[in-house]
């Protein structure tokens, strides 16, 4: 490991801090700015700053899942909140909130449903195709495991 | 819901292609099932369409001009169609071409999520969407450029990420300054709201921003050298759907834009297409005449066919328009064709440099007859379809009176068969350098079927060109009357 002391020991302090910023800004982005597009940037610095703290393999394993893996639940958990409109109202994207509801005193419940799934699916396909892109940059350097093809015919 | 399934469900395949990659054969089949469905699923639209007129749909349920809307007239629709029958002849050929790490990275996946950006940029009703979906097929097209890991891969994929994040950034500037002038996103109120406003400073900015952006998506002339930078190298699979859609997403852009929001009667606008499309036309078949490598050479020609389509979009006649949306669909059928057979001559003969080949008349003269049709095609010979298509913009230029434009498409012809014929001789027609032995293996039938395929439906579409021609009329007339288009859209008021 060759990233300084201190890199390493601001990431660790730094990490919870953006990712709880990163999930505050995702939630926040239900009526104000904010959502899964930049609550998954947001997360994605953490798994930057891991990645140059701690390498390439270390990152991997404090993932768990394969990136792409990640891009692709997050592709369905979006998919599933668009097509969910589509079992209650009909239409794709359709907002459903199952456990809000309109009465005498006004909303009730919490707003959860149809639109936090679709962003959050976001917010897991940036964090996932960003550490793809990342990993496969910072892994560029490693000798291909395939040998180069058609260079001797031009 | 029927304008939301040629998107849902080349996302849906994308998603499961992506999770379930690890499953080889799975993936490949599904990859195929997948595309038939997303053809099926265009069979329908365009039936719908043609039976009701522009159809639209508000996604989430919020009315236009505020919701998210997705809005096909006839070109859309037949264009979703299209890309269907590309995406059904790409993913069959490429169970034997793609090999087993490409599907590990996530090369199946990755055609179906360019799919999924191919079929929203024809559907969407709405110009920032339109730049999403832009990103979504930049984003995919670099992950299959990369996927094979070779350092020649990486090479064209910067160039092509390069030039293109230019052009989005150019297109999401326009999209800012049309919302500033504006208030609006949707295209089809941005088509009510300018009206009589085209003249003004800033309307004519945004439209050159955008013409900018369409114009390097479609490989115009001066910028479009991302293409043959980078087409040659990934999978022949991948340079085929790449050849078949991109550049023609870009040339459908155009049509879109410049017929609905701008009005091509601006005299700057219409002199940059006009001069620009010729220039593209002149350059990109001088780029393939002095090429010899065989993709290389089907590249620089995609950029001389784009030249004739935007010709004929700013010759701004209905003639005009109806010659370049023909254009546009007999193109992408021959040009996907001219891929998958260079594919195949390369795994007979060994390479795709034209020296190096050699003897594949002899070897294999089914392959050969099949190349010869979408290649006539392509130089414009009758009956085939590419003479049709060439034939309707020389006769609305014509028309115009308009001898520049007439003597360069009929030139860019002649030089088209010149390269076309430099293909033939080199790898068909002479011997194989390394002797006749040479040219090894047969053409695997996943390799054949589409080949045979697209090369019937040129047949079909050359033939039969009265019926083609007809329904391209009816898209010109929705093209150039867009008034069923914005009632879909917006309602009737």
């Amino acid at each position: 490991m060759n990233s300084s002391l201190i890199l390493r020991t601001g990431t660790r302090a730094l990490v919870p801090v953006f990712l709880l910023v990163a999930i505050l800004v995702l939630l926040r982005g239900h009526n104000e700015p904010g959502g899964g597009f930049i609550g998954g940037l947001l997360a994605a610095i953490c798994v930057a700053l891991y990645e140059k703290a701690f390498g390439v393999d270390e990152a991997r394993r404090w993932l768990r899942l394969p990136p792409m893996t990640i891009a692709g639940i997050g592709l369905a958990a979006a998919l599933l909140g668009g097509l969910w409109g589509v079992v209650e109202h009909g239409m794709f994207l359709t907002g459903v909130w199952p456990l809000y509801e309109y009465g005498p005193d006004g909303w009730t419940g919490w707003p959860v449903g149809s639109v936090l799934l679709f962003d959050t699916g976001v917010f897991l396909v940036v964090v996932g195709v960003v550490a793809a892109i990342l990993f496969a940059l910072e892994e560029a350097g490693i000798p291909e495991d395939r040998p180069e093809d058609g260079e001797e015919h031009s | 819901m029927i304008l939301v399934w040629p998107v849902i469900i080349p996302l849906a395949a994308a998603t499961l292609l992506l999770l379930l990659r690890k499953w080889d054969g799975l993936v490949r089949w599904g990859s195929v099932a997948f595309a038939v469905a997303l053809l099926f699923a265009g069979v329908v639209l365009l039936d719908t369409v043609l039976r009701d007129g522009p159809v639209a749909a508000q996604l989430g349920g919020w009315a236009a001009p505020f919701g998210i809307t997705l809005v096909a007239d006839l070109l859309s629709a037949a264009m979703v169609l299209i890309t269907g029958i590309v995406a059904v002849a790409v993913t069959i050929y490429g169970l034997t071409e793609i090999d087993r790490t490409e599907g590990w990275h996530g090369h199946h996946a990755l055609v179906h999520a360019l799919l999924a950006g191919v079929c929203g940029a024809f559907l969407t009703g709405d110009i920032f969407n339109l730049y999403v979906w832009f990103e979504v097929m930049l984003i995919a097209s670099f992950g299959l450029l990369v996927v094979g890991g070779t350092k020649k891969q990486a090479d064209g994929a910067v160039k092509y990420v390069g030039l293109n994040l230019i052009a989005t950034l150019a297109f999401l500037s326009g999209v800012g300054l049309l919302y500033g002038i504006a208030g609006t996103l949707n295209m089809a109120d941005l088509g009510l709201r300018l009206e009589g406003r085209q003249e003004e400073t800033a309307v004519l900015v945004s439209a050159v921003l955008l013409l900018f952006a369409f114009g390097a998506k479609a490989a115009m002339f001066p910028v479009f050298f991302w293409l043959p930078a980078s087409y040659h190298t990934p999978s022949v699979t991948t340079s085929a759907l790449f050849s078949a859609l991109l550049t023609k997403v870009g040339v459908y852009a155009l049509i879109r834009v410049f017929t609905l929001i701008y009005d091509l009667d601006v005299p700057l606008i219409q002199s940059i297409l006009l001069y620009g499309a010729i220039l593209t036309m002149v350059v990109g078949v001088l780029g393939a005449a002095a090429q010899n490598h065989f993709r290389r050479i089907l590249s620089f020609h995609i950029i001389s066919q784009i030249g004739y389509m935007v010709l004929g979009l700013a010759l701004a006649t209905p003639a005009a328009m109806l010659g370049a949306i023909f254009y546009l669909f007999h193109h992408i059928i021959v040009k996907a064709n001219l891929f998958l057979i260079a594919g195949a001559a390369r795994r007979m003969t060994g390479s795709e440099e034209l020296k190096l080949t050699g003897g594949l008349y002899a070897a294999r003269p089914l392959l050969a007859v099949l190349f010869l049709i979408p290649a006539f095609s392509l130089a414009g010979i009758p009956p085939l379809s590419g003479f049709w298509a060439k034939f309707l913009i020389v006769d609305a230029g014509l028309q115009l009176r308009d001898w520049l434009s007439v003597i360069a498409a009929l030139g860019v012809g002649l030089l088209t068969i010149y390269s076309m014929s430099k293909i033939w001789l080199e790898v068909f027609w002479k011997p194989h350098p390394d002797g006749p032995d040479a040219v090894m293996g047969k053409v695997p039938l996943p390799m054949l079927l589409p080949i045979i395929a697209l090369a019937i439906l040129t047949l079909v579409i050359g033939l039969a060109a009265g019926i083609f021609v007809d329904a391209a009329l009816v898209a010109t007339e929705q093209i150039l009357n867009p008034e069923a288009y914005i009632e879909a859209v917006l309602g009737a008021n």
